[in-house]
């Protein structure tokens, strides 16, 4: 497989109050371009370490990421990061929350026109040009997600991160964004890696589900391919007997060899 | 009565209608009330629209909106309190008796108000005077020989209350803004960087408490060593003044401005950092937007802690404003000087709090968030 990125050897280590903790260790991965990979895990298992790796905004104290090609040192716009709490700016509007990217990322390539139509474009993308004067506090909760997605596609990254970017959304409202991801994912081929807690999410947009044991010194512990066909139907796959198939394995693997931490310990 | 009366009630048709038959019972007894004392009244008949007055305005006390009713019941124990304070400072004045005489009640502050107000007048009138006298005087030498020398000399009078008030508020103005210069950009950088604020820190809590008092002789004595000038633009007396409250004011400012920097939130400085915005980007579009509210609650302490300090370094640095007015009324000690410091008192108060609503006022128009209640 080519990978596009990779992880070797990547271990971290964090200084807290009481000495050093482990928190990964000889964490491997290779993501092919255009893949779209689930990292998923019981909580403080070190899902988001990784990713805020990935991201740069942590350094790994051991190995180190390749994207395309390249080691990755520090964060930056080919590897944006899709926040639980969607992190937009409240003084700015919707428009301009995409824009101050785009304007960064794009400086000297770019005319302000071509900006303009740029930004707008990605708004029409994930279906909120409607509200691209309104401010963040005005718009409901799935409004602001896709704010924050269309942010992060706007400035054309390698990578997409997000970090359980459904998370904090009613399950219709999480459905329709789901639905408008695999959309997205399918026209402009992004490579993706999502944290997620649910189960159902995870198969029905990954083609690879990573499965993380638990900390302290976490890392990887199953990677499942999910080979269902796409594009893939919310509906019809409930009753796939694959997409059930699936769903079993991740939740063996949550449930009965990893237990919570707690009951791990205990 | 009330609650079926009230506005909000009237959705539902059987209530209103009683509410309707209740009302217009009110407003007869009301006019029926009023009749019986215009009869009585028989010397001074009243006209039949001053008899619907009350019963009108009775009608759209109870419809008026919650909010106009809120107001309205605020405004009126504003206005209670104030009253009651002025008869208990009527009181307690008359039991106080100095070596200047009583000391001043409310009647003596107003009659000091228009005495003030006359010797502003007066003093009008005299520079306009002068002014028209050396016009005259050149007019005259001019007709007699156009090519002399014609100048007009400016008019030195003892300075006014009201031009007292303005000196003041340019010193205020005046270290008010020098102190933002550097409060703001520093508490800034204080703010970004823990080391800084680390090294910054023990100096601000040393000079924090100190008295501008303290400060006084030293800046006098600072000012006259560096501020020499041929035809200087300021009095160093209103350097030394503007510079101490400069001081004074500086910490609040650079206190609230470091802890609203610290505290933008850890997603969005993550934010600024994955699209990579440079340090003045950063600082303009993330930073200050979150941090105004402190800023600006950093800024009316300063300006506030400016105004007390100023009267008093006034009176020290012999500026001509209204510290000094009060240091002069008090050395003058004529049995009017307590009632005329009471009204620079009155007016110390009232212009300090316009200060702070014009502060109010510019962060309302500044922050983004025009939904925080701002008190």
């Amino acid at each position: 497989m080519q990978a596009y990125l990779e992880l070797c050897n990547v271990g971290i280590e964090f200084n807290t109050g009481s000495g050093p903790f482990r928190a990964l260790q000889q964490v491997n991965l290779k993501i092919a371009k255009g893949e779209f990979i689930s990292l998923i895990g019981h909580s403080g298992c070190g899902k988001s370490t990784v990713l805020n790796i990935v991201a740069g905004l942590y350094s790994a104290t051991e190995g180190g990421v390749i994207l395309d090609g390249r080691e990755i040192a520090g964060p930056g716009p080919d590897r944006a990061v899709v926040f639980q709490n969607h992190a937009l700016l409240p003084w700015l509007s919707v428009y301009e929350n995409v824009a101050l990217g785009v304007q960064q990322v794009f400086r000297g390539q770019k005319t302000r026109a071509e900006m303009r139509e740029w930004v707008e474009h990605h708004l029409e993308l994930v279906h909120i040009s409607h509200a691209r004067d309104k401010r963040p506090h005005e718009i409901s909760g799935g409004m602001k997600q896709r704010v924050g997605i269309a942010r992060c596609l706007a400035m054309q990254p390698k990578v997409l991160l997000m970090d359980e970017p459904f998370g904090a959304l009613d399950a219709l409202t999480r459905a329709h964004l789901q639905d408008s991801l695999m959309e997205i994912h399918a026209s402009l081929g992004t490579t993706v890696i999502m944290i997620t807690h649910d189960v159902d999410e995870a198969v029905l947009l990954s083609d690879r589900i990573v499965m993380m044991s638990n900390g302290p010194a976490a890392t990887i512990g199953e990677i499942m391919p999910v080979t269902l066909p796409r594009p893939r139907k919310r509906l019809a796959l409930a009753e796939d007997p694959d997409f059930v198939h699936a769903r079993q394995q991740v939740l063996q693997f949550l449930y009965d060899k990893h237990k919570f931490p707690g009951a791990a310990a205990a | 009565m009330n609650t079926l009366l009230s506005p909000t009630n009237h959705h539902d048709p059987r209530e209103q209608r009683m509410s309707e038959i209740l009302d217009k019972a009110a407003n007869d007894t009301v006019n029926d009330t009023v009749q019986t004392l215009t009869k009585r009244a028989d010397a001074n008949p009243q006209p039949a629209t001053a008899v619907s007055t009350p019963a009108t305005w009775r009608y759209h006390a109870w419809t008026l909106p919650a909010q106009a009713r809120r107001i309205l019941r605020n405004l009126s124990l504003s206005i209670t309190g104030v009253l009651v304070f002025v008869l208990l400072w009527q009181s307690a004045a008359s039991h106080i008796d100095t070596s200047l005489g009583q000391f001043p009640g409310p009647a003596q502050v107003v009659s000091q108000i228009g005495n003030l107000t006359r010797e502003y007048q007066q003093d009008q009138q005299r520079k306009a005077d002068f002014y028209a006298r050396q016009e005259a005087r050149n007019a005259q030498l001019l007709s007699a020989d156009p090519n002399a020398e014609v100048r007009i000399r400016p008019y030195t009078g003892r300075p006014t209350f009201p031009r007292q008030i303005l000196t003041s508020l340019t010193t205020v103005a005046f270290g008010f803004a020098l102190a933002m210069l550097v409060a703001i950009p520093l508490g800034i950088l204080c703010g970004l960087s823990e080391n800084l604020y680390s090294a910054v820190n023990p100096i601000i809590q040393l000079f924090k408490p100190v008295s501008p008092l303290a400060w006084l002789p030293l800046v006098t004595m600072v000012v006259s060593a560096l501020y020499i000038a041929e035809n200087p633009m300021f009095e160093k007396s209103f350097v030394t003044s503007a510079i101490t409250v400069a001081l004074c004011c500086l910490w609040p400012t650079v206190i609230n401005t470091t802890v609203g920097v610290a505290g933008v939130d850890k997603d969005l400085i993550n934010v600024s950092r994955v699209i990579g915005l440079p340090p003045h980007t950063h600082i303009w579009k993330i930073v200050l937007p979150s941090a105004i509210p402190l800023i600006f609650t950093g800024m009316r302490l300063s300006l506030a802690t400016g105004w007390m300090v100023l009267i008093a370094a006034e009176m020290l640095a012999q500026n001509p404003g209204l510290g000094k007015f009060i240091w002069d009324e008090f050395q003058n000690g004529s049995s009017d000087s307590l009632s005329r410091i009471m009204v620079a008192v009155m007016v110390i108060g009232l212009i300090g709090l316009i200060l702070d609503r014009l502060m109010l006022a510019l962060q309302r128009r500044v922050s983004w968030d025009k939904q925080t209640v701002l008190r």
